[in-house]
C-alpha cells in the first residue's frame, strides 16, 4: 500500500515536472518572439492605432480563441499569435521612449528589472512549495479596481493615478506570479498553454508598468 | 477627443465585461487562507516594492 501511495506521488511529480518544464520553455520562446515582433514594429514605426487593433485582437484571442484551443495542438500557435500581437502592439510605446534622451537605458532597466522580479517569485514559490490558491479573488478584484481607475484617469488624466496604478499593477502582476507558479507546483494547473498565457501577462504588464514608472522618476519635470 | 482615448476606453470596458464575472466566481470559490500565509504572501511582494523603489530611485539620479 505504502509503494502503490509513493508511486502514485511520485507520477504526480513527474507530471508537475513536465508542467514546469513546458511552461517555461513556451514562456521564453514566446518571450522572445514578442521581443521580434516589437522589434519589427519598431521598425516599420506603426502608429498607435496599429498597437490597438493589436490589443483588441489578443483580448478576442484570450477570451474567446484561447479556452477553446488550449487542450489541442493548435493552442500553442494560439499563444504565439497573443504573444505576437502584444510584442507588436509595443512597437509605439518603445519608439517613443526611445525618443527620450536615455530611453534605450529606461528600457533595458524595466527589461532587466521585470526578469528579476519574476525569477526572484519564481524561486521563492519553487523553494517554498507554498499554495498562494487563496489570492486568486483577491488578484481579481485588484486587477478590476485597477481597469476601474485606469478607465476613469482617461478623462481625468491624473499623472498621479496613472503612477499609482501603474505601481498596484506591479503589485497585482508579482502576486500573480506567486499565484500561477503555486498552482503548477501545487498540481493546480495542468495545461502549460493556460499557465504560459498567464505568466506572459505578469510579465508584460510588470515590464510596461516599470516602464512607466521609471519614466516619470528619471524626467526632470 | 481623439480615437485613441475613445478606443483606449472601449478597450478597458470590455476588459471589465470580461473580468468582472471571472472575478466574482474567483472570489467566491478560492480557498481561504490560512494562518501564515498572508505573511508568506507579502514577504515577497514587500520586496518587490523595495526593489521598485531601489530602480526608480536609481534613475532620478
Amino acid at each position: 500500500m505504502e509503494n502503490y501511495s509513493s508511486s502514485i506521488s511520485s507520477t504526480s511529480a513527474i507530471s508537475i515536472n513536465k508542467v514546469l518544464r513546458n511552461t517555461y520553455l513556451l514562456l521564453s520562446m514566446t518571450l522572445l518572439f514578442s521581443a521580434l515582433m516589437a522589434a519589427v514594429s519598431m521598425t516599420v514605426n506603426v502608429g498607435h492605432m496599429v498597437s490597438m487593433v493589436c490589443s483588441f485582437g489578443a483580448l478576442g484571442l484570450i477570451w474567446l480563441v484561447l479556452p477553446r484551443a488550449a487542450n489541442s495542438s493548435a493552442g500553442i500557435g494560439v499563444v504565439f499569435a497573443i504573444t505576437g500581437l502584444l510584442g507588436f502592439g509595443l512597437g509605439p510605446l518603445l519608439n517613443a521612449y526611445l525618443s527620450l534622451a536615455n530611453g534605450a537605458e529606461l528600457i533595458a532597466t524595466s527589461l532587466g528589472g521585470t526578469g528579476i522580479i519574476f525569477l526572484a517569485l519564481s524561486a521563492y514559490v519553487l523553494t517554498t512549495k507554498r499554495d498562494f490558491s487563496f489570492m486568486g479573488g483577491f488578484l481579481m478584484i485588484g486587477i478590476v479596481l485597477a481597469v476601474i481607475a485606469s478607465l476613469a484617469n482617461i478623462f481625468l488624466a491624473i499623472p498621479a493615478l496613472s503612477l499609482a496604478v501603474s505601481a498596484a499593477i506591479i503589485m497585482i502582476m508579482s502576486g500573480f506570479i506567486l499565484f500561477d507558479t503555486s498552482r503548477i507546483v501545487n498540481g493546480g494547473e495542468t495545461n502549460y498553454i493556460m499557465a504560459t498565457v498567464s505568466l506572459y501577462l505578469s510579465l508584460y504588464n510588470i515590464f510596461v508598468s516599470l516602464l512607466q514608472i521609471l519614466g516619470v522618476f528619471s524626467s526632470d519635470d | 477627443m481623439d480615437w485613441i482615448k475613445i478606443s483606449s476606453a472601449v478597450f478597458l470596458l470590455l476588459m471589465l465585461f470580461f473580468l468582472l464575472p471571472r472575478a466574482k466566481q474567483m472570489f467566491t470559490e478560492s480557498p481561504k487562507a490560512e494562518s501564515g500565509d498572508w505573511q508568506a504572501a507579502l514577504m515577497p511582494l514587500i520586496g518587490v516594492i523595495a526593489f521598485v523603489a531601489l530602480l526608480a530611485w536609481l534613475v532620478s539620479q
